[in-house]
């Protein structure tokens, strides 16, 4: 066991943990962050995709050892007061979730890419989500939810 | 109306974004334990020994299981599988015995404890060779399993676990006086569902056989129903919960991990047990589609009218046949497509073989017989030098005719012919390209081609499967819908808020399903499979808003001081049809209505709805004739593909594909169903394959060796549209379609490769390694 200090969602956590476990697990089973999903445990779906220092990253492939002193976003982060966000919404508004497994990290994903590029082309978020799989919706309705997010207010 | 048709957003769609929505593998209990499994490393072998003495010595495992010591046979149609591996294991990856202990890492140290001596068994993987006489045979004492006799009909000693027969006419006299016979033979391998959820399970068996289990099903109920059969419990001690299920496309329903993980909590004092598989028990654990083997013979007249069809369906049914009896039984019923064909033989045969085990997938058996009878339809109309739109328009089932198990065709069953006509229009298929055209795909090496193909389904489910729906009216009008069945993300409970707003006149957003499904409290509803839920589930809501209403009417008489037939509903209000503006709200009425006095009458509104296919029948045993389809949702696809003869790559530049919907109940919703189907038949034919080697070890154990269609594979553009056909019995005339937009895709994309290229190829996946060979060797 060791302690890991990092910040998810704003808030700072100092956690007691085992060396072997991966990020997505310290998120999932000590922080109780259960928004981060795992659909591979192998970094090949994206399920568990959150936002590490500014990136997007497969969490199931980060150590926990890794993160002391990282900046984590979480899905559970991008609502606010009450409130989901515009690109929240714009998956809602455009039917761009059916079972709704890959959606947390499909939006992160999403967030990760309009934080960094706030006008994504069509092919620049094809490239940006090409690493999140989903079995449901086809694609075609994400890429409309994040080309709508991308045009209005953040 | 106001709601029906509407894009209505998803109800669930708040939950689903934020990350709140919890699935079985986000669920934690007190006192929880979690389960680990050890598999087979043989396709196929005897136990000779386990041995789990040093498992059960290491610190923090509460129990180790094998099927020697404790098991039970599960299986929805044929019980052929056992919890454990029992005597022998029958392919690769199959659980041979289990852990539960403190934490996932204690239980995955003690399953590489188990010592398991194995004798190995010569490993039947080819269907062809498996049902000659003297082949292995995988179940030995096949004829001792419990399944419906007279519905399905094994062939012990041969490796059948059933045959399913269509017989019409005479196809001998028929294939005599054809002029043009063609026959071909299809293969097409196993492929994956998918979902990016894996089985979760959790199980509680507590003391006095009280049972609770977590389940990421589609079949609540089954999985109930089939657990306490298997154990010998009464049901209503045994309690099944499905939350938020991530998605399932057939491999979620009958009954899967619980009852293993059931018998880990009852050693375990009731304390509940976790598993949750890997992908890589996923891959070779939990079951696969059944891949298939299929000879096609067909016969015409020179004018293109098909006289005579027979085919032999082999699927490769893997292990065990659980769920695949009925899979083959489906194939034989659609075995000719959509055509009217009057000399018909069918023979559907699920072949127990050595690979992972197969079971429902999304179409259920159509999309493996709709490949080989539409790639059979472009071959006739090729062999007769006919457009094969032409071609499938002269044979297409039309109103007063009959289906090849003698089912009646109606004005109101749907239209193939206008779903095929719209599509091949809208990409002109038939149409050749001009020679500047053809001159630049010379040039490149990148060769056009286009195609079309239609498509048929019924739900293929017991006659007497069911639904029903229960409608509370909470103190202020607002309404909560309870029901059995399934939404892990086809949309059907919004259905359900769209019918229940129409018919209660409440805005929707005052209507609620109950998230998930618990069956001590939900209704009963058979599975959430077949496409059956928007007509099965939406009519007994319907019939539940029609009792409500009758009881508003009631209520409303009292308060009113009117007739019941003076009396209607409208925006929340009972009124007097005469005097609108006397009226009163549903939450004066809702739980009783109380007089002036303080005398009150009446009691909380529920409405109870129920509904069963009407008609259905058993077939005959011979001949297959019988009414089994309780719809049939028509469909087709156009194509237009740019193959690069260099590299074997085909590219999907523009797609059409149009369904016989009944009534569009909710356009996006239904579009979504359409995309997200398609893109996953793409899968089928370009890329999608499970892998064995020649011990019969899987080799597709993760994403990246199983590769299922991503953001870059999107089709260039799809065109999706409807016809509207109304079903006499669907509420509101619509049918099912969750299933249909995966059916025929593989066949189309063949089609439209041998339109581009000239080469024809009948096995599947269209991968670019094997076109470029086939188109080598065609050079």
């Amino acid at each position: 066991m060791k302690a890991i200090n990092l910040t998810v969602n704003g808030e700072a956590h100092k956690v007691f943990c085992p060396e072997n476990i991966t990020l997505l697990t310290l998120l999932r089973e000590y922080l109780h962050l259960t928004g981060a999903k795992v659909g591979c445990a192998a970094g090949e779906c994206g399920a568990c995709t959150v936002i590490y220092n500014g990136k997007p990253v497969n969490s199931c492939m980060v150590l926990a050892m890794e993160a002391e002193g990282a900046v984590v976003e979480t899905i559970e982060g991008e609502a606010k007061d009450g409130k989901v966000s515009p690109l929240q919404q714009a998956f809602i508004d455009n039917h761009a979730l059916q079972c709704g497994f890959c959606t947390p990290g499909m939006i992160m994903s999403a967030r990760a890419l309009l934080d960094e590029n706030p006008k994504p082309s069509r092919d620049d978020i094809i490239h940006a989500m090409e690493g999140n799989l989903c079995r449901c919706t086809g694609y075609e309705p994400i890429i409309t939810a994040i080309e709508q997010a991308a045009g209005g207010v953040r | 109306m106001s709601y029906i048709g509407k894009s209505i957003k998803r109800h669930d769609g708040v939950q689903k974004v934020t990350g709140r929505a919890e699935y079985v593998s986000d669920i934690k209990l007190n006192g929880m334990l979690h389960a680990k499994i050890l598999t087979s490393p043989h396709a196929h072998a005897k136990i000779v020994n386990i041995n789990t003495e040093k498992a059960k010595a290491l610190p923090g495992v509460r129990t180790v299981l094998t099927g020697q010591e404790e098991n039970t046979l599960v299986g929805i149609y044929m019980v052929d599988r056992s919890a454990l591996a029992s005597g022998k294991v029958r392919h690769w990856g199959e659980a041979v015995a289990a852990v539960a202990a403190d934490t996932e890492e204690i239980a995955e140290q003690a399953v590489k404890l188990i010592e398991v001596e194995y004798e190995v068994l010569p490993i039947v993987f080819d269907v062809k060779e498996a049902i000659k006489p003297g082949a292995p045979q995988i179940h030995e004492n096949a004829e001792e399993y419990d399944y419906i006799k007279g519905v399905f009909h094994p062939e012990p000693g041969r490796n059948i676990a059933n045959r399913t027969k269509v017989r019409r006419g005479d196809v001998e006299a028929a294939f005599a006086r054809a002029d043009v016979v063609i026959e071909r033979t299809y293969e097409q391998p196993q492929v994956f569902h998918l979902p990016l959820e894996p089985h979760g399970s959790i199980v509680q068996w507590g003391v006095d056989d009280n049972v609770k289990i977590y389940s990421s099903t589609q079949s609540p109920f089954a999985v109930r129903d089939l657990f306490a059969h298997g154990f010998g419990l009464p049901r209503n001690k045994v309690e099944v919960i499905a939350p938020y299920v991530g998605g399932g496309f057939g491999v979620k329903s009958g009954i899967h991990m619980e009852p293993l993980v059931g018998m880990l909590s009852k050693r375990c004092g009731g304390r509940p047990v976790k598993f949750i598989p890997t992908r890589e028990e996923e891959c070779t654990t939990l079951p696969a589609r059944q891949g298939m083997v299929s000879r096609i013979k067909t016969g015409a007249t020179k004018d293109g009218k098909i006289i005579a069809e027979e085919a032999e369906y082999l699927w490769v049914g893997g292990a065990y046949a659980d769920y695949g009896v009925n899979i083959s039984r489906a194939g034989a019923m659609t075995g000719c497509g959509p055509y009217d064909i009057e000399n018909v033989k069918v023979d559907s045969v699920t072949v127990y073989t050595n690979h992972v085990f197969g079971t429902a997938y999304r179409g259920f058996g159509h999309p493996e017989v709709f490949h080989g009878i539409e790639r059979q339809r472009d071959l006739l109309a090729k062999e007769l030098g006919m457009c094969p739109v032409e071609l499938r328009l002269k044979n297409l089932l039309m109103p007063g005719r009959k289906t090849i198990t003698g089912e009646l065709i109606t004005e109101n069953t749907g239209r193939v012919d206008k779903c095929l006509k719209l599509v091949s229009d809208k990409l002109k298929v038939g149409e050749g390209y001009t020679s500047q055209q053809l001159a630049e795909m010379k040039k490149t090496g990148k060769y056009r081609g286009k195609a079309a193909t239609v498509l048929q389904k019924s739900p293929a489910m017991p006659t007497s499967s069911a639904s029903s729906a229960i409608i509370h009216m909470n103190e202020d009008g607002t309404v909560h819908i309870n029901v059995g069945g399934v939404d892990f993300g086809q949309g059907t409970y919004t259905v359900l808020q769209q019918i229940a707003a129409e018919r209660l006149r409440i805005p929707i957003e005052k209507i609620s399903v109950a998230p998930g499904v618990n069956t001590d409290m939900s209704p009963y509803d058979w599975q959430t499979v077949a496409s059956r839920m928007t007509v099965l589930c939406g009519e007994a809501v319907c019939i539940a808003c029609d009792d409500v209403t009758r009881q508003l009417l009631e209520m409303g008489a009292i308060a009113l001081r009117a007739s019941k037939h003076d009396l209607a509903l409208e925006d929340e209000h009972v009124y007097v049809k005469q005097n609108p503006h006397q009226r009163v709200h549903y939450s004066k009425i809702c739980m009783g209505y109380t007089y002036e006095n303080g005398n009150a009458i009446g009691g909380p509104i529920i409405g109870r709805g129920k509904y069963i296919a009407q008609g259905l029948s058993f077939i005959c045993p011979e001949t297959g004739q019988g009414k089994t389809a309780l719809d049939w949702t028509y469909g087709a696809h156009a194509v237009e593909v740019e193959v690069d003869t260099n590299t074997g790559d085909i590219e999907v530049l523009q797609m059409a594909s149009c369904l016989d919907v009944g009534r569009v109940m909710n356009e996006a919703m239904l579009k979504g169903q359409v995309v997200g189907g398609v893109l996953q038949g793409l899968g089928t034919a370009l890329s999608e394959v499970v892998r064995y080697d020649d011990k019969g070890r899987p080799l597709t154990r993760n994403l990246t060796d199983y590769k299922i269609p991503t953001f870059k594979d999107m089709p260039g553009n799809l065109d999706v549209s409807y016809v509207e056909t109304p079903q006499l019995d669907g509420p509101y005339g619509a049918r099912g379609v969750g299933e249909h937009p995966l059916i025929s895709i593989t066949a189309v994309i063949a089609n439209a490769l041998a339109n581009a290229t000239g080469v024809e190829m009948f096995d599947l996946p269209l991968s670019a390694d094997k076109v470029r060979a086939a188109l080598r060797q065609a050079k």
